[in-house]
């Protein structure tokens, strides 16, 4: 009867957001009065999951789960799940589980919500808020199946101390076979991603060309934040598709985002709308963005920016 | 190879959203219904299917008459058929299973749909078809080929990108990258009368159950007004992020 939480993490150490869905995880088995399960794969310490009320995991050791597989992983979860007779099953907002959940929904023929930013708010009938029309309204959702699956939206819940046993079980699922094999992965290392950062620094047209970018990233660097751009720049080729944020690209819900030179279309507003603090900086005051901002600047970017950096390294350099 | 392309009817991106009936449904007062984004960029892909590897292309749509003119909009921009399952489209689940019956009735090879409609972001629609006819299933897909009856495709993860390999029958959740927005086609007038001539095929849904039932919605907070900093005290930027907003 417990709920379950997949906690997904990235050789051997969990991501952020794996702790965020065993915090919300708790408050769920709270309101329902049960405890709290996680399923850890391929993760030797699971220790870390007891700060944040994790009150047994499911330890999985296979190295047949060493490249994520959405089919694969899917059954792991629904095996866990009936193994623990499971009711609510909770994943975060990464692109894995955003991936698996669809399949794992089939699998267990459950309700799932997405995008999910706050507890229940009523668990008979099991009724949970999300983000809609691309962060520009909320949706109420009752869940009406038996199992539920909630998937909660990175950086809407926060980490919440726990204390738990996290009192680690070996579980040994069947593997299936998945028609879909993984050739290569191509992914930067030591960059902070879009999806896991609590800082994105972002920049539009209003700077000029690519060779500007260089600005951006030692901003970035020193908040040791995600960077980002507008559609136009990476329709014009000058940065990444993959760091395209908006309606269309990628939804940011980061605790602060900073925006340099973006007039703020309505579009690019709805993608990182649901970010908790943000600042703009642009030459032009009358620009939408101002609308949408907490802080802005009115100031020429390649003025405002680099005084920022060296403010913000001395700030560093205090803390 | 048959093609079966799945088409969100959604209001266009610019739309200003508002809500009726106590907040209980979305108000399409003024609102422009367009192809949902992610579903026009897996169209785009089937018209280039279609015209290098002699791929049918047949797109369909969960929904009331009212979304008939965005399905004739995508048999203008080229798809040879359109089906429209007779149904208000309520949750996801359900409109999933809906769609696997249709695949399951016209033995498609290839389903591509968006990775998310704008509207609902749910997300799941395609993910769950997959697992309703045991297809394999690509979802963020930013490339895809075909070659007989294997497929390359690539996902977007977080942060990168990976390569997988699989094959027919299979599922996409697709997205920018499958083709790029100048690719994009804007229906001439040859197409939008032969349009008018290709079948629309009208048919009754399966019974099904909410798994999920929409209650109401509700608008964010307005925010208040921006703090305006001088861009000559940037100290002050700083001191705010750290002592107002406690974000650094």
């Amino acid at each position: 009867m417990s709920v379950l939480v997949y906690t997904e993490s990235e050789q051997g150490t969990f991501k952020k957001t794996a702790l965020e869905v065993a915090s919300y995880a708790k408050a769920v088995a709270k309101q329902l009065n049960t405890t709290v399960t996680a399923v850890a794969i391929n993760t030797e310490d699971t220790s870390a999951l007891g700060n944040y009320g994790v009150d047994k995991v499911l330890s999985i050791s296979n190295s047949q789960l060493d490249t994520f597989n959405a089919k694969t992983y899917a059954d792991v979860l629904k095996q866990a799940a009936e193994n623990e007779s499971a009711k609510v099953v909770i994943v975060s907002s990464s692109a894995d589980s955003k991936y698996l959940a669809p399949l794992l929904a089939v699998g267990l023929n459950a309700g799932y919500a997405s995008n999910v930013v706050e507890t229940p708010s009523n668990t008979s009938p099991f009724t949970v808020k999300r983000t809609a029309f691309t962060n520009k309204a909320f949706e109420i959702t009752q869940i009406n199946t038996n199992v539920k699956i909630i998937g909660v939206s990175n950086n809407s819940f926060g980490l919440v101390e726990n204390n738990a046993n996290a009192s680690a079980e070996d579980f040994s699922p069947s593997i299936s076979e998945s028609g879909v094999t993984v050739q290569s992965v191509d992914k930067a290392a030591d960059k902070v991603t879009i999806a896991d950062a609590e800082i994105v620094v972002s920049a539009g047209r209003g700077l000029k060309g690519p060779e500007n970018w260089g600005m951006i990233e030692e901003l970035a660097d020193v908040l040791g934040a995600a960077t980002a751009c507008s559609k136009p720049v990476s329709d014009l080729g000058w940065r990444p598709h993959s760091e395209h944020v908006g309606q269309t690209g990628k939804p940011v819900a980061a605790n602060l985002y900073i925006a340099i030179g973006i007039s703020g279309a309505i579009q690019h507003l709805a993608g990182i709308n649901a970010s908790k603090v943000k600042v703009v900086i642009n030459t032009d005051a009358e620009a939408p963005f101002f609308k949408a901002a907490d802080y802005g600047v009115v100031g020429d970017a390649f003025e405002v920016v680099p005084q920022l950096i060296e403010k913000l390294k001395a700030f560093k350099a205090q803390q | 190879m048959k093609i079966l392309v799945c088409i969100s009817h959604v209001p266009d991106t610019t739309s200003k959203i508002n809500f009726s009936d106590n907040n209980t449904k979305f108000d399409t007062n003024g609102v422009q219904f367009v192809i949902n984004p992610n579903d026009e960029f897996g169209l785009t892909r089937a018209m280039w299917f279609k015209e290098k590897q002699g791929a049918h292309v047949t797109v369909v749509n969960v929904g009331g008459a009212e979304t008939e003119p965005t399905m004739r909009k995508a048999l203008a921009i080229g798809a040879d058929a359109a089906i429209r399952v007779n149904t208000a489209a309520t949750d996801g689940f359900s409109v999933a299973k809906q769609l696997a019956n249709v695949i399951n009735n016209g033995g498609f090879d290839l389903v591509i749909a968006g990775r998310e409609s704008i509207d609902y972001n749910g997300g799941m629609v395609p993910g769950m078809i997959a697992g309703l006819i045991s297809a394999n299933f690509v979802s963020n897909c930013i490339s895809l080929e075909v070659d007989g009856t294997s497929a390359k495709a690539v996902r977007e993860i977080d942060g990168g990108k990976e390569t997988v390999s699989t094959s027919l029958p299979l599922v996409i959740g697709g997205q920018k990258g499958l083709v790029e927005e100048s690719d994009l086609r804007i229906p001439n007038m040859r197409g939008i009368m032969m349009a008018r001539k290709k079948p629309l095929n009208v048919v009754e849904p399966i019974d099904t159950n909410a798994e999920t039932t929409s209650v109401s919605f509700e608008k964010p907070i307005p925010k208040g007004a921006v703090t305006l900093v001088s861009p000559d005290n940037l100290d002050e930027l700083v001191s705010l992020l750290h002592n107002e907003a406690k974000v650094i």
